[in-house]
């Protein structure tokens, strides 16, 4: 199974899209904040940060903010919380949030909040718990939940709990284990993990692990290194990291590289994409992968910058 | 309009067309050396530069509404394409019919961006309930292709939820599982519909003959974790009750008798007898059977299952040998007392 090739991924991460007319650099144009975000936390958890001109990074995120107080994907997009998420947690790798005006990107926030404690992910309507996670997790970043209606947030993420103790986008959708990441995240967040059925859950999250080692996302479906990070992050939050096979996991991982060209794909000889190169380093860190920076399940941030943000000033 | 609108005709540059002559494209601002430089392609270039001068022009129009097309075709998961979309549909107060026949258009090559779906929701919520059937059939041809379309079932359950049309939904998931036994995604929406739809009375209603059409598909499958947890499901907040169910307890004893696939039907079992079952001899007996001959000899019923488990799911050895200590913290007490073991848990 080798090593994590720490150099090869690091070179891909700052090289990656530059190949001319692929698939890849035109679907991400619109949501490059998340891209930025993706590659500069792995390098962070790599320890390779400084290959990178913040001041460039962090000037180019500002641009991306529009006078509502969100972020677009890019420059010129239009505002939503997914990249408001993504702005905030780069800008914090870099230890700059003070770059930002806090209470405007805080009310741009809190104005998504839907009476029944759901939010919007922008003006257009769509609610769906990720976008739950997105304001509890930047909110706190900001150290600004109370702007928002906490208790009711909580209690219409209960309300998409199932009998299978795992969460969906909405009440009644079937668990699955990327919403299951951002409802536990968001009851760890603000201290309400006592609303989750921890064994039940426990158990569903284990069950994720098929023989490769890899785990998927639902039942009877294909693992995937996104859920490395989705399952593994949701497991350590409720404690049940122990219930599975994390050599096996380790392994799966690692086979998932492109040991010559650097960047991890979601199952072994697949296309590499920075998306799953994130979620295969930062699930290796939970895993406790020596030479890489813990990171913290619930913020999805290395913890040394957690606790720069909450221990400072 | 666009020659872009048919498949398989050739493409006409925006520049050389001229409905477009009067506008000025506007080139993508990277920002000066970029994170990541990205090379696009040229009519992804293009087509962006004149849709950026008609958004920032905000340009409500039909070569505009035209234009956005175009560009979601090449880039569906762009937002700030489709949110400008709407803009212009209302601003046109464009026929919504049509617009659905777009939105499948551009589903049939990639329907798993979020962004799709949110428009989809936004058109089928301003027709109202004559949506309904159109939607119904559009996540049917999503399953047709993907039986596990996580969007395509949360669009359906909203369309439910918004408008009614819960008739007929009982027996599609019965179809759906029929197709395939091991959808998750069907069973949830079963188990959604005999919750949540206002003419069957309810999970109470429903859970005798919910439990029978489960045991059979247990039957089928006793490896198929999905009718497992249904079940379980159909005791929510009454596991005692579970506990109690004589059908419960005899798929648990045909499934551990075949020998395979075992591993459900001990967790069930073992669920059961934390909860008050007192095992039959046939249960005992088979249990018995599949714990080593080293282990101790007077073990409880509860301790040998969860042994067993170690046994026959190794990966999750952790898991059950912590099941094996709670239950024996739970029932330790009770089990030299014959027969009220059911009565105090």
């Amino acid at each position: 199974m080798g090593e994590l090739v720490v150099e090869k991924h690091t070179k891909y991460i700052v090289t990656v899209e530059k190949s001319k007319d692929s698939f890849e650099s035109v679907v991400m144009e619109h949501l490059r904040l998340n891209g930025a975000y993706w590659g500069l936390t792995t390098l962070d958890i790599m320890g390779k940060l400084d290959v990178v001109d913040q001041d460039e990074v962090v000037s180019w995120i500002m641009q991306c903010q529009h006078e509502s107080g969100g972020f677009g994907g890019n420059i010129g997009h239009d505002p939503h919380l997914l990249y408001t998420l993504s702005a905030i947690q780069v800008l914090g790798l870099f230890n700059k949030t003070d770059v930002l005006d806090i209470d405007k990107v805080a009310n741009y926030i809190a104005g998504l909040q839907n009476a029944d404690g759901s939010f919007n992910g922008d003006i257009w309507g769509e609610v769906d718990t990720r976008f739950s996670y997105i304001a509890i997790c930047s909110l706190a970043l900001l150290r600004r939940l109370d702007k928002i209606n906490v208790e009711k947030a909580v209690e219409y993420i209960v309300s998409c709990k199932n009998v299978d103790g795992g969460f969906g986008c909405t009440p009644g959708a079937e668990s699955h284990a990327g919403q299951i990441f951002c409802c536990v995240g968001a009851l760890a967040i603000t201290g309400s993990l006592d609303r989750v059925d921890k064994d039940l859950l426990g158990w569903w999250l284990c069950e994720r692990q098929l023989k490769s080692g890899g785990l998927n996302g639902r039942p009877e479906k294909l693992a995937d290194v996104c859920y490395s990070w989705w399952v593994l992050s949701s497991l350590i939050m409720i404690d049940r990291v122990h219930w599975i096979d994390k050599d096996k996991l380790i392994k799966f991982i690692l086979d998932c590289q492109d040991k010559e060209k650097g960047g991890i794909s979601d199952r072994p000889d697949d296309a590499v994409d920075v998306f799953h190169t994130y979620f295969g380093v930062a699930g290796l860190s939970l895993l406790e992968y020596p030479g890489l920076k813990p990171v913290d399940p619930a913020y999805a941030l290395p913890v040394d910058v957690v606790n720069r943000i909450f221990f400072s000033k | 309009m666009s020659s872009d609108e048919d498949q398989g005709t050739i493409r006409t540059p925006i520049s050389q067309r001229p409905e477009w002559a009067d506008i000025e494209p506007v080139p993508q601002h990277d920002g000066p050396n970029p994170v990541v430089a990205i090379a696009y392609t040229d009519e992804f270039v293009e087509t962006m530069d004149y849709f950026r001068a008609i958004y920032l022009g905000n340009e409500l129009s039909t070569r505009a509404l035209h234009l956005t097309a175009e560009a979601i075709k090449l880039n569906p998961g762009n937002y700030t394409i489709w949110q400008f979309r709407r803009q212009i549909l209302e601003a046109l107060g464009t026929e919504l019919h049509e617009e659905l026949d777009f939105v499948e258009q551009i589903a049939a090559a990639s329907s798993k961006n979020y962004q799709i779906w949110h428009h989809r929701r936004w058109v089928a919520d301003k027709l109202g309930p004559e949506a309904v059937a159109k939607e119904f059939e559009f996540t049917k041809k999503c399953f047709d292709q993907d039986a596990k379309h996580y969007h395509a079932w949360c669009h359906r359950q909203w369309v439910l939820q918004a408008f009614g049309g819960w008739e007929n939904e009982l027996n599609y998931c019965q179809r759906l599982i029929e197709d395939d036994i091991f959808n998750n995604s069907a069973w949830n929406q079963r188990f959604f519909v005999i919750t949540r739809s206002p003419l069957l009375g309810g999970l109470e209603a429903m859970r005798t003959s919910e439990v029978s059409y489960t045991i059979n598909s247990i039957k089928a499958h006793p490896e198929n974790e999905s009718p497992w947890r249904y079940l379980r499901g159909l005791y929510k907040n009454d596991l005692q009750s579970l506990a109690t169910d004589p059908l419960v307890a005899s798929i648990c004893l045909e499934v551990l008798n075949t020998k395979s696939n075992l591993v459900h039907a001990l967790n069930m079992l073992l669920d059961l007898v934390s909860h008050g079952l007192q095992a039959s001899e046939g249960l005992r007996n088979v249990v018995d059977s599949l714990v080593l001959d080293s282990a101790p000899s007077d073990l409880d019923m509860a301790r040998k299952i969860s042994l067993v488990l170690e046994l026959v799911d190794p990966m999750r050895a952790n898991y059950w040998r912590w099941r094996r200590s709670t239950v024996t913290a739970q029932t330790a007490p009770f089990q030299n007392v014959e027969g009220i073991t059911g009565l105090t848990l």
